[in-house]
């Protein structure tokens, strides 16, 4: 599958060429486990595999709570409280469902800010990233829509304000609205087909994570240095790669295991640090909460959202120039969608010829800002809407374009890079010191066990 | 390594900020109580939730109802844990549940959950202890949440023991002046002044014991598999950290080749 050359599964026993050439499952499997692999990768490189085991993990506690769990407005809250009380380990089935979905979404992050800094983004794997941002985009529906699932407070007025978001589109705005809720307002039309959808969603989820380890098994894998794996033979490949299984499924359980403790940490002692006291309130469509908050995953993006009001001159252009077609509200909403949009353009806004940060003196420098813009965003999303928030608010937005519309091009130009190493291995062995000082007989790669 | 911790770290303080900024307005005062179940190891103190159900009973119930409970599970181990026969004879002598077989009321059995009372407009409070927060920020991050637990019991004693006295009309409605409802303002008339029932054990029944033993019941009533959920917490931290140390040396081992070190 791999564009580096490596061994390639060989059917031995009669049984395995009578399946190997009905079925070559064997050979899907042995190449997928046997892919080789840049063998500098760091413990940024670990995400992926944390991430994926999210996914099996809210489809499997998902399946079991779905057995319990009644999608109807006058039965929904009664029902969750009947999975915590009644049903065997229904507590802790659902409270690993609800904080995993945190977990989920604090694994996306540090994976796409791992891709945003190695410029994993960059050619040929525009079509890995891009894949990876729809992946996203589906989280972020799954999860917003199982958040209305409990039925409490925040879910129905979160439900109720973000499906607001498309009533905000000009002319068809409110016809799409009322298509997506099945109503005039949020009520049982609306979480039925957000149970289904939350249901349908997962496996969609699924289906592109299949492509995503498709395409990247396909360029191989980026790396801290971004430098490529020379392809010119197989021996010259594999002074750069070590193969997938072993080495790598095992630091990855490591990683895994150890932030799953933590996990079960704050499952065990703190499940509802994450969550919002109103959600253990009956959904009430008469009383409105003091604040509406969503879940912490979404604030980066609310924070934009909520950023661009009448007051600010950008919007008043754009509504003068469109005949005020485009209001406050309208902007906002774009401004969010966007914000998505200009980090899945990155690959064709970066100019920059080095692939990894870590040759980047000056990208180095507006990435940290950008991360720390991402926390501000997340900070300011959860405080009211009143100053001096709005306006920090608004400063954070337009650094967050501001990096991918106008630096990342710029930084391509008038940036020096660093020089980077010629290869992987050099790389490698400026880390851990070259074959040539450690094993004095000369056998350099043959990987002796020191025994 | 020590990079991805710091970010783990980094990345959970941070998110703390939904959380934080809740229903609250800043200008409640909440003590911070000292309950039994705080904390990793903290454990429901059975007497006190006995306390506490004689004081729901006795006062809280004649308008407050907690739908969401089963009798039965006031047997349960971790809970009130009342003997079977108390749980029977406690559901018939204080409740009465409408029947649709019979058309008509019957005394609450140990299957009823408690009966819904909603008829002077007050909240049920099965979930109350989990539905507020008595803890924010500092400037929302969520820090004071994280060392004192989110506070739902620490503000229904608070807001028991919060009322200054102070009465105002407002519209034909009685309010009354309360230092930790946020507004200030509630329309609940003081439930409790010190002495309001009389506990079998001899534990004190001033005004602040009485608060906290029914705060304690109504964190019992909101998660009732507390100690359950924190022992499955702790055997799941405990053989994680065994499988982790393991998958750690699994890893240095078979690395050390390759990176030429000593593979011992």
């Amino acid at each position: 599958m791999s564009g580096i050359p490596h061994d390639h599964y060989e059917p031995k026993s009669s049984g395995e060429k009578w399946l190997h050439s009905r079925l070559p499952i064997a050979g899907l499997i042995y190449d997928t486990l046997m892919l080789p692999t840049p063998k500098n990768l760091n413990w940024m490189w670990i995400w992926g595999i944390v991430l994926t085991f999210c996914l099996g993990m809210q489809i499997i506690t998902g399946i079991v709570l779905v057995m319990h769990y009644t999608p109807h407005v006058d039965m929904a809250f009664a029902s969750i409280e009947h999975i915590m009380r009644n049903v065997n380990g229904g507590h802790m089935i659902r409270y690993l469902h609800m904080n995993g979905a945190s977990l989920f979404f604090i694994a996306v992050y540090a994976h796409i800010f791992r891709g945003l800094y190695y410029g994993s983004y960059k050619a040929p794997r525009e079509i890995t990233w891009i894949i990876g941002m729809l992946i996203y985009l589906a989280m972020m529906g799954t999860a917003f829509m199982g958040y209305v699932l409990p039925w409490g407070q925040m879910s129905f007025w979160g439900a109720t304000v973000i499906t607001g978001l498309f009533g905000a589109i000009p002319f068809i705005g409110e016809s799409i609205q009322t298509w997506l809720l099945g109503g005039p307002a949020v009520d049982n039309a609306t979480l039925n087909r957000f149970f289904s959808l939350h249901y349908l969603l997962p496996f969609v989820i699924a289906g592109l994570v299949i492509v995503h380890i498709w395409a990247f098994h396909t360029t191989g894998n980026n790396n801290p240095t971004g430098v490529e794996v020379r392809r010119g033979s197989k021996t010259e490949a594999e002074k750069d790669t070590v193969p997938f299984w072993p080495y790598f499924v095992i630091k990855d359980l490591f990683a895994l295991v150890l932030i799953l403790a933590v996990f079960f940490a704050v499952v065990g002692f703190m499940p509802n640090y994450l969550g919002h006291p109103d959600n253990y309130i009956e959904a009430n469509p008469l009383v409105t909460p003091a604040h509406i908050v969503p879940e912490w995953y979404f604030l980066p993006f609310y924070a934009i959202l909520r950023a661009f009001t009448s007051e600010v001159w950008v919007v008043q252009i754009a509504s003068f120039v469109t005949g005020g077609i485009i209001d406050a509200k309208f902007f906002g909403v774009l401004a969010m969608f966007g914000a998505i949009a200009v980090m899945a353009l990155a690959p064709w806004l970066d100019t920059s010829s080095v692939r990894s940060g870590r040759y980047r003196p000056m990208l180095k420098w507006w990435f940290a800002f950008l991360v720390i813009d991402f926390f501000a965003l997340m900070w300011l999303g959860a405080m009211p809407a009143e100053e001096p928030y709005a306006t920090l608010s608004l400063i954070a937005s337009a650094y967050w374009f501001g990096y991918f519309l106008v630096i990342l091009p710029l930084l391509g130009v008038i940036e020096k890079p660093l020089e980077q190493p010629k290869t992987i291995e050099d790389d490698f062995n400026a880390h851990y010191g070259s074959p040539a000082d450690s094993v004095k007989s000369g056998a350099a790669h043959s990987a002796t066990p020191a025994e | 390594m020590i990079k991805s911790v710091l970010l783990s770290a980094v990345t959970a303080l941070a998110l703390s900020t939904s959380g934080a900024v809740a229903a609250g307005g800043g200008d409640q005062h909440i003590v911070d109580f000292d309950f039994s179940f705080e904390g990793p190891f903290g454990k429901f103190d059975q007497m006190q939730l006995q306390r506490g159900l004689q004081v729901y009973t006795e006062v809280c119930s004649a308008c407050h109802g907690l739908r969401y409970i089963p009798i039965r599970t006031l047997h349960d181990a971790g809970g009130p844990s009342l003997p079977e026969d108390q749980v029977r004879a406690y559901a018939a002598q204080n409740f009465e549940i409408f029947d649709a077989d019979l058309d008509d009321y019957r005394p609450a059995t140990p299957v009823d959950h408690f009966p819904v009372n909603d008829g002077a407009g007050a909240p049920d409070l099965s979930l109350m202890a989990k539905a507020r927060a008595g803890f924010h920020g500092p400037y929302g991050s969520g820090i004071n949440q994280f060392f004192k637990g989110m506070g739902g019991p620490e503000y229904i004693a608070s807001l028991l023991t919060g009322y200054t006295g102070n009465e105002k009309e407002e519209a034909g409605v009685t309010l009354y002046e309360n230092t930790a409802f946020p507004g200030g303002w509630i329309s609940m008339a003081p439930p409790l002044m010190g002495e309001d029932v009389d506990y079998a054990d001899g534990h004190s029944n001033d005004l602040h014991n009485v608060s906290k033993d029914v705060s304690a019941f109504l964190m019992w009533t909101a998660e009732p598999k507390m100690m359950d959920r924190q022992h499955s917490g702790l055997v799941g931290v405990l053989f994680l950290s065994l499988l982790c140390f393991l998958l750690y040396l699994t890893n240095k081992r078979i690395w050390a080749p390759i990176k030429n070190r000593d593979a011992t």
